[in-house]
């Protein structure tokens, strides 16, 4: 049996990581709800732009944007792959990573290149130890707020990859916000972009109405490249925002259940502790009473 | 109906404003435009600037915005604005940089780059400047 100071050690290293655990618990529930905020902030945004696509999509006939063509063969298949930059946060990169590695291996058996770009540091690990697997582009260290301005070229490079024809699809995978305990891994198609993603119902019954007959200044292709642009930046950003969300929320349900279990192992602990110190003082006693009763 | 429309300014970050309008002026790529209710459907570049917004039974606002989109319906007109500073030359030397960054080669060649977000950074600033001076001269 474990000697008392040992166990004493153990109750007080034990103690110690509940300290930190809780504080991580506090610091994650605090930080997840400027994340939530953020996340519902970007949301305006993103519809407004989507309306404005629609609307485009419908009224410019003379030019389509590269990005609403969709190819016949695939051989080149874009990944964005959205993780947080540091762990601690349960199942949440392993999740999203594994659903990446799955959608992977069935492309490479039909004999199509993967290329990725990786937002967060543990995709990135995991991506660049993957054979097969090219990154063409990373942002890490966002901290805690998405940095648009450092989205900017990472997903430029893969719509520059795309509008060049060297990738045929992109896809991003990213984790979903649904609610505090709850984060579902999920992958979307990002370009193409499909009709249903640009055309919500609600759209379709308005542009049905009107058919939008737009001037545009200075020309018509200018400005709908940088919608486009804006639209898959936006799209992205979003991406990032919820992941955010994900990331903090997950990281709290994490450190709670860190924090719990490392209270159970304490009270085992010291119950140890006190059956062995209860131990030691029955035989001592005995000892002095068999000690006594000798003389 | 006619007499306002409704007014968005939105970025990726936040929603700046959302409400009923009777009249804006934005600064578009091509110079200045006012926006009166009922204006036939346009779709325009704007550059960093003030946008003025005269709202109903309101004083006018004064809103900063460093570029972005401008989209006109005749009852609904919507300013994407950006959060970041924006340039084709910008957004490329972003790509390349990190472009380099995952090729993992950390040299540190990039005085266009800086020239180029200098220059950006510039005309923000001058814009920003103007609105605050023009605030200023109102006494606020």
């Amino acid at each position: 049996m474990a000697s008392g100071r040992e166990i004493r050690n153990k109750i007080k290293s034990v103690k110690n990581t509940q300290k930190i655990t809780r504080a991580m618990e506090m610091v994650a529930a605090s930080k997840m709800r400027k994340a939530q905020d953020r996340m519902k902030k970007a949301r305006p945004y993103g519809e407004k732009i989507r309306n404005v696509a629609a609307h485009m999509s419908n009224a410019s006939v003379e030019y389509r944007h590269p990005f609403l063509i969709s190819r016949d063969s695939v051989n080149k298949i874009g990944i964005i792959v959205i993780t947080s930059d540091k762990g601690l946060c349960g199942g949440l990169n392993t999740n999203v990573l594994r659903k990446a590695l799955n959608e992977i291996r069935s492309w490479e058996s039909k004999d199509q290149q993967v290329e990725a770009c990786c937002i967060g540091n543990k995709g990135l690990g995991f991506m660049s130890r993957l054979s097969g697997v090219q990154v063409i582009s990373q942002v890490t260290g966002l901290g805690d707020s998405p940095n648009m301005e450092r989205l900017i070229g990472a997903v430029k490079i893969v719509l520059d990859a795309y509008t060049e024809g060297q990738l045929d699809k992109v896809y991003i995978f990213y984790n979903q916000f649904v609610n505090t305990m709850k984060q579902t891994p999920v992958m979307e198609q990002l370009l193409p972009l499909t009709d249903e993603r640009i055309n919500s119902k609600e759209n379709e019954a308005k542009s049905a109405r009107a058919p939008w007959d737009y001037i545009y200044e200075p020309e018509a292709r200018p400005v709908i490249d940088d919608i486009m642009v804006r639209y898959i930046e936006a799209l992205v950003y979003q991406a990032v925002t919820e992941n955010m969300a994900s990331e903090q929320s997950a990281r709290m349900v994490a450190m709670k259940a860190a924090s719990d279990n490392a209270g159970n192992l304490i009270d085992e602990l010291t119950l140890i502790y006190n059956k062995s110190r209860q131990a030691a003082i029955t035989k001592e006693l005995s000892e002095i009473v068999g000690g006594a009763a000798a003389v | 109906m006619g007499t306002i429309f409704h007014l968005d300014i939105v970025s990726a970050e936040e929603s700046i404003y959302s409400g009923p309008a009777e009249f804006i002026v934005a600064p578009a790529m091509m110079g200045e435009v006012g926006i009166f209710p009922q204006h036939t459907p346009m779709l325009t570049r704007i550059k960093s600037g003030v946008v003025k917004v005269k709202a109903p039974l309101q004083d006018d606002e004064e809103i900063y915005v460093s570029g972005g989109m401008l989209e006109v319906q005749p009852d609904v007109v919507t300013i994407l604005a950006d959060t970041a500073v924006r340039g084709k030359d910008l957004d490329e030397a972003k790509a390349l940089e990190v472009k380099k960054q995952a090729e993992e080669i950390m040299k540190n060649k990039i005085s266009e780059v800086e020239y180029a977000r200098a220059q950006a950074e510039l005309i923000e600033a001058v814009a920003q400047l103007a609105a605050i001076q023009k605030l200023r001269k109102r006494g606020h």
